[in-house]
């Protein structure tokens, strides 16, 4: 287990040790830790193929490890479906966002966990779901998220892509997530949607949630992460807190060529 | 009166969020603004499609003035019972992102199962047609969980359905390929009319329950602090319901009265209505014809919903098989076969539904099989042959997608 320094308090909310995960002869992840905070955005770095998305998939549940431990709230965790880490309030929003379009918003945010009332002789699928309920507290929690949408009650088909983003996050919010991982959040978005997810990120972190931002955009990265880590070829090459770095020396560990910052390449 | 106001995020313009009372005019407004907010988001509504039957039944007036008397359009009614029934079953199954080709022969072999229960074993008349629909179940469940479990495409599935269920049909009619029913209450499904009071006390009764609903949706959304409609915007949507069906009422009394299957029609629309508006199970249908892959991963049980939709569409089939052995007081080797099938799809489509699955509301198959029976009625009246009629009706299908198509990308256009 390597050691790593960081200024946040307490115990990581959720933690991987010793992470390791191949497929076939191919080597995705070897001996890689992972710790989220409460109250923090951690960036998740690396090239194409450094296994960023591999590590995504076994916190959300997607993929189990070959090795290595799960921890969740300082106590081990068997996480070997998504529904085992949504359960424990750890909600992964993927690239496509997994939302139906020709729903509306407050259907999306519910989709199957809808309230209903029950109608006793009745099977739950015959059930009424309580749309007003539902519309009511949908509104709160977009409300709380600062996410302004032009109505809760059109199809999402109709919504901008940093809209549907933000709902796609909200309901990770909504089901009182604790941990929300984020994939690519912003990979097809322009100027304007991309500082509007990044908002409501800075929002999930204020409101103390820990937040998992997977991203090629250093950019994006360097405005709301604050602390980033680094996988290099399946191998977690560097952690970074925010405030004592430069994209210089991100890069630089995420190729490999630690002295890109002084302008020398290896 | 108390105003409350109500905040949302971003209200939309337009709405009033503090309305209790209002003047009668924007109560209007209000409603309008609603129409118009959801046309803005490509959502044609009802309209194009009540525009061009408009249209077609004024052509057909034009040209024989017989066509708009009630004892036409009361013949009308009856001539699209078993095409109506079907298309409502081409929705449910089209919502959910598949399709049934299977119906029209489901149709006919349950019009056999029937003709066979009742004429050759001399059923009860009730439990023969309870049994006939649970046959459609039966077929359904197969059907669906063929396509489900071992993941073959409905298309193929319900074809090799349509050919098999044929020859069932065939088997059950036997050498003479025909049977008759004579039974009384069968024949009584389409050839019987309501009383002027019944008819209109089932007006009173469904005008009270729809009033009852807008007023208690209305009370649910005000308590959960939501925009709700003005009182006098509930009055006019009410008398709205109301004028319409007492014209029609008195309308059909011209004539016989209204027809049985009208009412049976009607029943059977708001009963799936409510299920695929009003039910977790509606909503799942909508989520799974949307993107079956984030109902999957929401935690729906999406085979468990999709095959519920193929039992439920094929038992609407036989239902229609029920219908079609009361219209011809027999059954025959015809009978489900011929154009029906497609005109059955040909009524959901002209409806709005979509194809892609996820869109589309119960009652666009009776707008639609009004549009089909209309162009094909008209066409009977003015003595012209089948070519016509289906060449027509092809044209008419045509247009309507076209229509769908056009909204369809100012939707897309708007969302990017």
């Amino acid at each position: 287990m390597s050691t790593f320094q960081h200024t946040l308090q307490g115990q990581p909310w959720l933690a991987l040790q010793g992470i390791s995960k191949r497929f076939g002869s191919i080597v995705a992840l070897d001996d890689v830790d992972f710790e989220a905070y409460a109250g923090e955005v951690v960036a998740l770095v690396g090239d194409n193929g450094a296994g960023k998305s591999t590590l995504a998939k076994i916190i959300a549940g997607t993929y189990q490890a070959d090795e290595g431990l799960y921890f969740f709230e300082g106590k081990q965790v068997k996480v070997s479906s998504p529904q085992d880490a949504n359960a424990l309030g750890i909600a992964t929003v993927y690239q496509d966002l997994a939302l139906c379009d020709n729903l509306d918003v407050v259907a999306n945010l519910y989709l199957g966990r809808e309230p209903s009332k029950t109608v006793f002789p009745l099977p739950h699928l015959l059930h009424r779901p309580l749309e007003d309920e539902m519309e009511r507290r949908a509104g709160e929690v977009l409300r709380s998220l600062s996410v302004t949408l032009p109505s809760l009650r059109h199809p999402v088909v109709t919504l901008s892509g940093g809209q549907r983003q933000s709902v796609a996050v909200s309901r990770a919010v909504l089901w009182g997530s604790k941990v929300v991982l984020l994939d690519e959040p912003t990979a097809s978005l322009g100027v304007e949607q991309t500082a509007m997810v990044l908002r409501l990120i800075v929002q999930l972190r204020e409101r103390g949630l820990a937040v998992v931002l997977i991203s090629h955009n250093l950019s994006d990265v360097f405005t709301v992460a604050d602390r980033i880590i680094v996988l290099r070829l399946g191998r977690r090459v560097g952690t970074y807190m925010r405030s004592q770095t430069t994209p210089d020396q991100v890069v630089a560990a995420i190729t490999g060529s630690s002295t890109l910052s002084s302008g020398v390449m290896e | 009166m108390t105003t409350k106001m109500t905040k949302q995020n971003d209200p939309v313009p337009g709405i009033e969020r503090d309305s209790t009372v209002r003047s009668w005019a924007s109560s209007i407004q209000q409603l309008w603004n609603r129409a118009y907010l959801r046309f803005t988001q490509g959502e044609l509504g009802p309209w194009p499609i009540l525009i061009g039957l408009v249209v077609i039944w004024l052509f057909f007036q034009s040209q024989d003035q017989h066509f708009l008397m009630a004892r036409n359009l009361s013949n009308l009614v009856l001539q699209i019972g078993v095409v109506g029934t079907l298309a409502m079953g081409v929705v449910l199954v089209l919502l959910v992102g598949e399709i049934d080709l299977s119906l029209g022969a489901v149709s006919g072999v349950c019009a056999g199962v029937l003709g066979v229960l009742v004429t050759t074993n001399h059923w009860n008349s009730w439990i023969a047609i309870v049994c006939t629909v649970l046959v459609g179940v039966a077929i359904g469940l197969l059907q669906g969980g063929v396509t489900v479990y071992i993941g073959i495409p409905s298309f193929i599935v319900t074809l090799a359905g349509l050919l098999a269920w044929e020859g069932v049909q065939l088997i059950l009619l036997g050498d003479v390929g025909e049977l008759q029913v004579q039974d009384n209450l069968i024949e009584k499904i389409s050839s019987s009319y309501l009383t002027p009071t019944l008819s209109l006390g089932l007006v009173g009764l469904a005008i009270v329950i729809y009033a009852i609903n807008l007023w208690m949706r209305r009370a649910s959304r005000r308590r959960a602090g939501l925009e709700f409609l003005t009182i006098r915007a509930l009055v006019i949507r009410v008398v709205i319901l109301a004028v319409v069906l007492i014209a029609l009422v008195e309308f059909l009394n011209a004539y016989f009265g209204v027809p049985t299957i009208l009412v049976i029609l009607l029943v059977l629309a708001v009963a799936l209505t409510l299920l695929t508006t009003g039910t977790i199970f509606g909503r799942y249908i909508y989520a799974i014809g949307g993107n079956a892959e984030a109902a999957r991963r929401a935690g729906i049980r999406v085979s468990t919903v999709r095959i519920a939709v193929f039992a439920l569409t094929s038992a609407i089939a036989a239902f229609g098989g029920v219908i079609s052995v009361s219209r011809a007081f027999a059954v025959s080797t015809g009978t489900g076969g011929g154009t029906l099938l497609l005109d059955a799809i040909a009524a959901a489509v002209i409806g709005g539904t979509s194809l892609f699955g996820g869109r589309g509301q119960i009652y666009q198959a009776l707008l639609g099989a009004l549009v089909i029976g209309s162009v094909q009625n008209g066409l009977d009246l003015l003595g012209q042959p089948s070519s016509t009629k289906d060449i027509a009706t092809g044209i008419i299908l045509v247009i309507a997608v076209s229509i769908d198509a056009i909204s369809r990308r100012r939707r897309q256009a708007k969302g990017v």
